[in-house]
């Protein structure tokens, strides 16, 4: 019978994979892809959450919801730096990116 | 076990599988689509928690729009030769399994050793109509500060990939 902890576990494989993907891709669009998996895991939780610990109305989902609103937000900013960046240093890769390091 | 339970193994298989081959693929084309992949099945998942709302708007939102954004911003920035557009670094590579593995680990063992007293099944009768009354009611300020965030968002990232016209 699947339960609570099985979705738990789910969102925790998903976030687990996130992270190594934002820790070891060198491409600045692909640590962008990891964070949106990171969010998905997320939500997850809350959809969970809002279905089996909270009697009532379906606070989690309503977080979803706003979760996913940043998310949008976050990812249409991030795409407009990389390709602003890209054209000033011709490269997507993160270790070309050291214009504030000296 | 009866079928909504081999439903959730199939769906949480091919996240998973899905999810992997997004952060090791060395074509960054595939990882995008397989992205789109994980968020169907992601999709799926919130049909099976009783949002059937939310999983439609991740259909929309995440498989339709972000991953289109995601798709033209590397036909943007895409180099000629596309198989090795996404390199790993080697140390990073190790310090991802590592952190990443001994995080998912301590939390799952936490999470299935732990005794959740209390947990409910709640079958809600008209989540969306709950949803909007919440939305309208006592979160409006939220809903309002969200909806200024993605005007700014969308004029903002328009003005950083257009790049400021300095000559007028």
């Amino acid at each position: 019978m699947i339960s609570f902890q099985h979705y738990l576990i789910l969102s925790t494989i998903i976030f687990g994979i996130g992270l190594y993907g934002v820790l070891s891709r060198r491409n600045a669009i692909a640590v962008l892809m990891s964070i949106e998996l990171m969010l998905n895991a997320v939500n997850i939780n809350f959809i969970a959450i809002s279905k089996y610990v909270v009697s009532g109305p379906v606070i989690g989902q309503l977080f979803a919801i706003f979760v996913i609103v940043v998310a949008a937000a976050e990812v249409a900013v991030g795409l407009a730096l990389i390709v602003s960046i890209f054209r000033q240093k011709k490269s997507v890769n993160l270790n070309d990116f050291n214009l504030l390091k000296w | 076990m009866n079928i909504a339970d081999l439903v959730f193994i199939a769906i949480a298989g091919i996240i998973i599988l899905a999810s992997l081959g997004v952060v090791i693929s060395r074509n960054i084309i595939h990882s995008a689509l397989l992205l789109i992949v994980s968020f169907l099945g992601v999709a799926a998942i919130y049909f099976q928690l009783n949002a059937a709302f939310l999983g439609l708007v991740q259909i929309m939102i995440y498989a339709g729009a972000i991953s289109v954004l995601i798709i033209f911003a590397i036909m943007l920035v895409a180099d000629q030769d596309l198989s090795k557009s996404n390199p790993s670094d080697k140390k990073g590579a190790v310090i991802g399994v590592i952190v990443a593995g001994l995080f998912t680990f301590l939390v799952s063992i936490s999470i299935a050793s732990s005794k959740w007293p209390g947990l409910v099944n709640n079958i809600l009768e008209n989540p969306i109509e709950i949803l909007a009354e919440l939305l309208m009611g006592d979160f409006v300020v939220a809903f309002e500060v969200a909806a200024i965030l993605l005007l700014v968002a969308i004029v903002g990232a328009i003005m950083i990939a257009k790049g400021a016209d300095d000559k007028k």
